[in-house]
């Protein structure tokens, strides 16, 4: 109960931080989003206008820093991130929701997956440590220190362009509108296929590296051995035995890496031009528009938080020496 | 460490990257910005080892001097990383009580912000970021993960019986701390050290690739970032290919180096092989001796 409070104390510390940082970051950068924005329309709007947009964007200089920041709580509570200046002046709200799901559909498929094989390669590496199977290990290295962006792009010139078997961008065909029809869902999958199968190859050496290191270290323990000694079949030694403690480190890195399926695809979104939250984070930057930047990254700050909480969670339903610690 | 195999190719190849960046200016047969007109888009010959961009810059030497600026940033980056990480997580791990907490929770706070977005989104605020600015940038996101490792560490060392002598004697607090527990921690800081530089380097590049470094900070990701820009991929391939390799190179021989350091701290993944491989010779002696 107490590891719960102190958990749940972090928890609410941690946002406020995060919430916090986000008030006062686009106030920390030069220039204000609504000059940028009278740049940009040069003359289009009047002085009156330009005061009234300042208003509505909580930027009026006449309040104090103390009094915005009390504003701007007010306005999360009430699900209000202002609007956007690159949309038309669109809820920010909106804008990021339309983002989201292509996110969320691509990464966290590509990131289940990743997960899942990378794990059970990463188990059976560590069975036959010694054998054949350590020709992984330098291989899955080399492949976690490439850099994510030039894989996609390789991808690209090699499977899109070179030998035309996916399209090369976008999440559907451009004379296509989403609804659900078999037509739609099935470019959707087509134009997916390729960042999800990036995506997948650029984490997965991680899954087995740490999968293999934990099955090793495991591997020693007693019990593993007393249950070979007992005769157990060999299935079942690995994964009742050896796998299922090993795998603990695992699913809480697998909880984080959830909450990095929104903030973490930046790079390929943009090298796919794929229309999701990094895609549209990396817009907000170029356009400077504050609103959108800001809602985003407090949207991704936010996910991170959640997968947290889960994986503390699941661990401490999994492990049952957590909830009995630190007492 | 240095028996090691995994840890001293790791550092060999480090060592040619440093020896590269070093003689840049001796290696390197044109300046990283000589433009020579007549040879536009070329591929690798005798006179342009790694064939020329569309401006007729040398490639090859775009990557010598690349390498310059990708060490740089990235070690940099490392330190004061590495030192923020040392300072938060120790003092963290052994003061306990409320200081100890407020410690753990400001590099949990930073654990949690998304590191690629805080970097673009300040990065994005200056029109010439330094080279130091950059490599702070990157340390500010880089070094919660080794000041929570380094707490852990000096949590369970605060306990043992060496320090609480210590303790005992009357040492002073700096003298326990640099003295008695830093020496034990090397390991971890080592290889928080090798993991932040890690981060750096493909943080730099990734920054630099989609356009927020200007370009005059010629690094790896620069290349990248022209050869996109002008329409490299997919017929280009020697404007991109070595670029994206090296970076790899580079991480992969600094993770080799985390691997070695990770042996030595857990023995048990040092000799997993070769173990496993004795009690397999083991076995086919025992069953060709009772063929049951």
């Amino acid at each position: 109960m107490r590891l719960l409070l102190r958990r749940a104390a972090f928890y609410l510390f941690t946002a406020w931080a995060a919430i916090t940082i986000n008030f006062f970051l686009p106030r920390m950068l030069k220039g204000d989003p609504v000059s940028a924005y009278l740049q940009k329309n040069q003359g289009r709007i009047s002085p009156e206008a330009a005061d009234a947009l300042r208003t509505l964007f909580g930027l009026d200089t006449g309040k104090s820093l103390a009094e915005q920041y009390v504003d701007y709580w007010a306005l999360l509570f009430s699900g209000d991130l202002g609007r956007s200046f690159s949309h038309g002046l669109a809820p920010v709200t909106e804008v990021i929701g339309a983002a989201l799901p292509w996110t969320v559909g691509l990464v966290g498929i590509a990131t289940v997956l990743s997960f899942l094989l990378g794990t059970t390669l990463g188990t059976l590496v560590g069975w036959f440590r010694g054998g054949r199977g350590d020709v992984i290990v330098p291989v899955a290295t080399f492949f976690s220190a490439v850099p994510y962006f030039w894989m996609g792009l390789i991808a690209i010139a090699v499977f899109a362009t070179g030998l035309g078997w996916f399209p090369a961008s976008h999440a559907y065909g451009k004379g296509t509108s989403p609804e659900l029809s078999a037509q739609f869902i099935g470019e959707v999958i087509a134009h997916g296929t390729l960042p999800a199968l990036t995506v997948v190859l650029a984490s997965l050496g991680g899954w087995v590296l740490g999968m293999r290191n934990m099955m090793i270290t495991v591997l020693d323990e007693d019990y593993v051995t007393v249950a070979q000694a007992k005769g157990l079949s060999r299935r079942r030694v690995v994964f009742a035995y050896a796998a299922r403690n090993a795998v603990l480190p695992q699913l809480s890195s697998f909880a984080l890496a959830l909450g990095f399926i929104v903030g973490g695809t930046l790079v390929m979104e943009l090298v796919f031009s794929y229309p999701g939250v990094g895609k549209l984070l990396l817009d907000a930057t170029t356009a400077k528009d504050y609103p959108l930047m800001q809602g985003l990254f407090l949207v991704i700050t936010l996910t991170v938080l959640v997968a947290n909480l889960c994986a503390d969670v699941a661990y401490a339903a999994l492990d049952p020496r957590t909830r009995q610690g630190e007492s | 460490m240095l028996t090691n195999r995994k840890s001293v190719t790791g550092l060999v190849v480090l060592g040619l990257f440093a020896l590269l960046a070093a003689l840049a200016d001796v290696v390197a047969p044109y300046g990283p910005l000589e433009k020579d007109y007549t040879a536009l888009k070329q591929p690798p010959s005798a006179t342009h080892w790694l064939g020329t961009t569309h401006l007729g810059e040398d490639i090859f030497s775009q990557i010598a001097y690349g390498t310059r600026g990708v060490l740089l940033v990235g070690l940099t980056a490392g330190v004061l990383a590495t030192v923020v990480a040392v300072v938060v997580g120790v003092s963290a791990g052994f003061l306990g009580g409320w200081r100890g907490e407020s410690l753990s929770a400001l590099s949990n706070v930073f654990l949690v912000l998304p590191a690629l977005p805080l970097m673009i989104i300040v990065a994005s605020q200056y029109d010439d970021p330094s080279l130091f600015l950059v490599a702070a940038v990157l340390a500010i996101t880089g070094w919660a993960w080794g000041a929570r490792v380094l707490r852990a560490q000096t949590m369970s060392l605060r306990s043992r019986d060496f320090v609480q002598a210590a303790r005992a004697n009357g040492e002073p607090l700096w003298r326990i701390i640099t003295v008695e527990m830093l020496p034990n921690l090397t390991a971890v800081i080592a290889s928080s050290f090798v993991g932040t530089v890690t981060a750096a380097v493909l943080g730099l590049t990734t920054l630099a690739f989609i356009g927020v470094i200007p370009i005059t900070n010629l690094n790896w990701g620069t290349i990248l970032y022209w050869a996109q820009q002008n329409g490299a991929f997919p017929d280009f391939w020697w404007w991109y290919v070595p670029a994206g390799l090296a970076i790899a190179l580079l991480g992969a021989a600094l993770s080799l180096i985390s691997f070695g350091i990770d042996e030595y701290v857990n023995p048990r993944l040092r000799s997993a092989g070769e173990r496993a491989r004795s009690r397999k010779r083991l076995q086919k002696k025992r069953t060709k001796r009772s063929p049951a």
